[in-house]
């Protein structure tokens, strides 16, 4: 079932994520069951499912937003321990959007693109400014960078959270359900940042419904039901053949309207 | 769309004067102010004319004449022989020293529970909601009697006063600690401590420049523990020591020498210390709930430390919550200071509204004079905390 990129030897150097027979549980609630997942260097997958299929909290994983009872997780080469210093590591090469962009509203546009710079990596202020509006430029909307975060629409502050990640110069971005929250006429300028980002070849998990994404950048379409990978596949094999029955029905439920 | 569908226009006019909605305001108006001018005129002239046919003095004078009455503990000299404007002048800074000490402490108290309240540790966190629950929900008049006759009235007599090393004791009658008296060359240590503060803030804005040119950090906060505590020793090392200490000297009856606390001042301030901590550290409890958990995650994804989010992200929202509360909070204690009547503790309610007005029988000059102090204390609280408020509001503008 694995996807091979062209022309490209699979080496497990090249898996920059590695998950091995992740558990967690919520009490006595299993809500991820034996996950296996290797993820190469540039590569993007999609990961979609019924609400409760436990993707966003399997993604979440990766940065230690959320603890797992059992099973090994490499990410860039680290494993993930119980150790603070680890823990920190692992965030400062993972970048993460969320579904309510989670800007720091207290903060300018420019102060929240070089918090991280500034505090994580030591970064001179003048330089952490000049990345950041670099960054802001590439989601286009330098013009915003004194504005505070409520006074941005959704979109725009969808993709300030991008390039706030961004700043921090990430190996793999994470993002969950990054339009889920937003206005039907915003859904396309963050989905057009994430495209670009995609085509300069960063390494993409993300949680979302948006078929069309998927269809137009995932090298993997990954279908999670009840806590376990069900099926995975490239886009054009998931949306044309799905082999499983949870699978089919989740398809034509989304695609119906 | 053809002329003759138009809608016919008819305007409906009155042309009076007093249908003019402005018109009205401008009346209404004009009817309330004469009306409360008419009410307020009727009193005063009433209260005089009543006070006049009473043989009752009205006007200020009464504060140049003798007071004739001792007070029990003042800041400043004072004796049966001064006068009523010294003892309002008594009354007043013993107000003013029970608030400061009460909302030095109930702060403190507050803040370290209501954190407490978001320890992982069951028995801390158990420690926090009880005593919340517990003194939020006792009136203050019985917990000031709580602590003035159910504790400290049980507290030994003099001769077997509670000793810590000879030379604090705590015994029915107060606390009693020794004086630090300055001796020659003391000023060099006071010096030292100045010196100490400016270079903090030296620190503090040489640490941030440097921040902003290379990126290195500087820890600021243990650097400037060890200036603030490390400069003044020396300077009392090099000095030799400029003072000395009195200790307080028990006696059968009495202790003499060194500071003592009334145990009026010690009730009262223990009961709004730990009946205002209570609501303060619910005010802390709300201010952090109030920050939603997704700005830990965002900061966290990023890489930031713990301690970093707390003081970068979780603090600065916080306090936007907190601080308003804050300002009702000491603002009740102020008010709440004047229970000190109930315990005899000499406070301006008791020395000014209590003894003197039942002496002279002013009762509106001093019950006015009372209320604009506490009016002009509370103002000037809510002064300095909205200056707080305005360095910790959200600039932003939903």
């Amino acid at each position: 079932m694995s996807v091979e990129q062209q022309g490209q030897p699979l080496s497990a150097e090249d898996d920059v994520i590695i998950i091995k027979e992740l558990n967690k549980w919520y009490g006595s609630f299993h809500v991820l069951k034996d996950i296996n997942l290797n993820v190469k260097r540039g590569e993007k997958i999609v990961i979609c499912g019924p609400s409760g299929s436990g993707k966003s909290t399997m993604i979440r994983c990766i940065n230690r937003l959320e603890e797992f009872q059992r099973g090994s997780l490499i990410v860039n080469g680290v494993e993930m321990i119980e150790d603070v210093k680890n823990i920190e590591a692992i965030r400062r090469e993972v970048g993460m959007v969320f579904q309510h962009f989670n800007l720091f509203p207290h903060l300018t546009i420019l102060e929240n693109l070089t918090l991280g710079p500034i505090w994580v990596q030591k970064k001179p202020k003048e330089e952490a400014e000049a990345t950041a509006m670099k960054y802001l430029e590439r989601v286009k909307i330098p013009d915003q960078a004194n504005k505070f975060p409520g006074q941005l629409s959704g979109g725009q502050q969808q993709r300030v959270a991008i390039a706030r990640s961004l700043c921090m110069s990430p190996q793999i971005m994470l993002f969950d359900e990054p339009t889920s929250a937003l206005d039907p006429e915003m859904i396309k300028e963050v989905l057009d940042v994430m495209v670009e980002l995609a085509d300069e070849g960063m390494t993409m998990l993300c949680v979302t419904h948006e078929m069309g994404f998927a269809k137009k950048v995932a090298d993997r379409v990954i279908f999670m039901d009840g806590g376990e990978i069900v099926e995975q596949n490239t886009p054009h094999e998931f949306f044309d053949n799905p082999e499983t029955d949870r699978l089919q029905l989740f398809l034509s439920q989304i695609l119906e309207h | 769309m053809s002329k003759e569908h138009m809608p016919e226009v008819r305007p409906v006019k009155s042309g009076s004067f007093f249908n003019n909605p402005r018109n009205r305001a401008l009346i209404y108006q004009a009817i309330l102010l004469f009306g409360l001018g008419f009410f307020f005129y009727t009193i005063v002239s009433n209260a005089l004319s009543n006070m006049e046919a009473r043989g009752i003095k009205s006007g200020f004078g009464f504060l140049f004449t003798t007071s004739g009455f001792d007070i029990l503990m003042s800041l400043v000299d004072y004796s049966a022989t001064d006068t009523y404007g010294r003892t309002f002048l008594v009354g007043l800074l013993n107000t003013i020293l029970v608030s400061i000490i009460g909302i030095f402490l109930a702060t403190i108290v507050g803040f370290l529970m209501g954190v407490a309240y978001f320890s992982p540790n069951w028995l801390i966190k158990r420690l926090s909601i009880v005593y919340v629950e517990t003194f939020r929900n006792i009136p203050l008049l019985l917990q000031v009697f709580f602590w003035y006759f159910a504790v400290l009235a049980a507290l030994p007599d003099v001769r077997d006063s509670i000793s810590f090393g000879e030379s604090v004791f705590l015994n029915v009658r107060g606390l009693f600690f020794p004086e630090i008296i300055d001796e020659a060359g003391s000023g060099f240590v006071y010096a030292a401590l100045a010196a100490a503060i400016v270079a903090i803030i030296v620190l503090r804005k040489w640490a941030h420049k440097r921040q902003d040119e290379t990126g290195d950090q500087f820890p600021v906060f243990l650097t400037s523990i060890g200036i603030l505590i490390g400069l003044p020793l020396l300077a009392l090392i090099v000095s030799g020591n400029p003072f000395h200490l009195e200790y307080p000297e028990a006696s059968r009856f009495n202790i003499r020498g060194g500071i003592s606390v009334i145990p009026e001042l010690m009730a009262l301030t223990l009961a709004l210390t730990v009946y205002t901590g209570a609501f303060i550290a619910e005010a802390v409890r709300a201010g952090v709930q109030s920050v939603p958990h997704g700005q830990t995650e965002a900061a966290r994804s990023i890489g930031l430390k713990e301690s970093r989010i707390m003081s970068l992200i979780v603090v600065p929202q916080a306090m936007r919550v907190i601080v308003p509360l804050l300002n009702s909070e000491y603002q009740s204690l102020v008010k709440n200071s004047t229970l000190a009547t109930a315990i005899g503790y000499p406070d301006l309610f008791t020395v000014f509204v209590g003894t003197s007005l039942n002496q002279t029988g002013q009762a509106i000059e001093i019950v006015f004079m009372t209320m604009a102090v506490y009016f002009v204390i509370n103002m000037t609280i809510s002064f300095l905390m909205n200056r707080v408020n305005d360095s910790v509001a959200l600039a932003e503008r939903k």
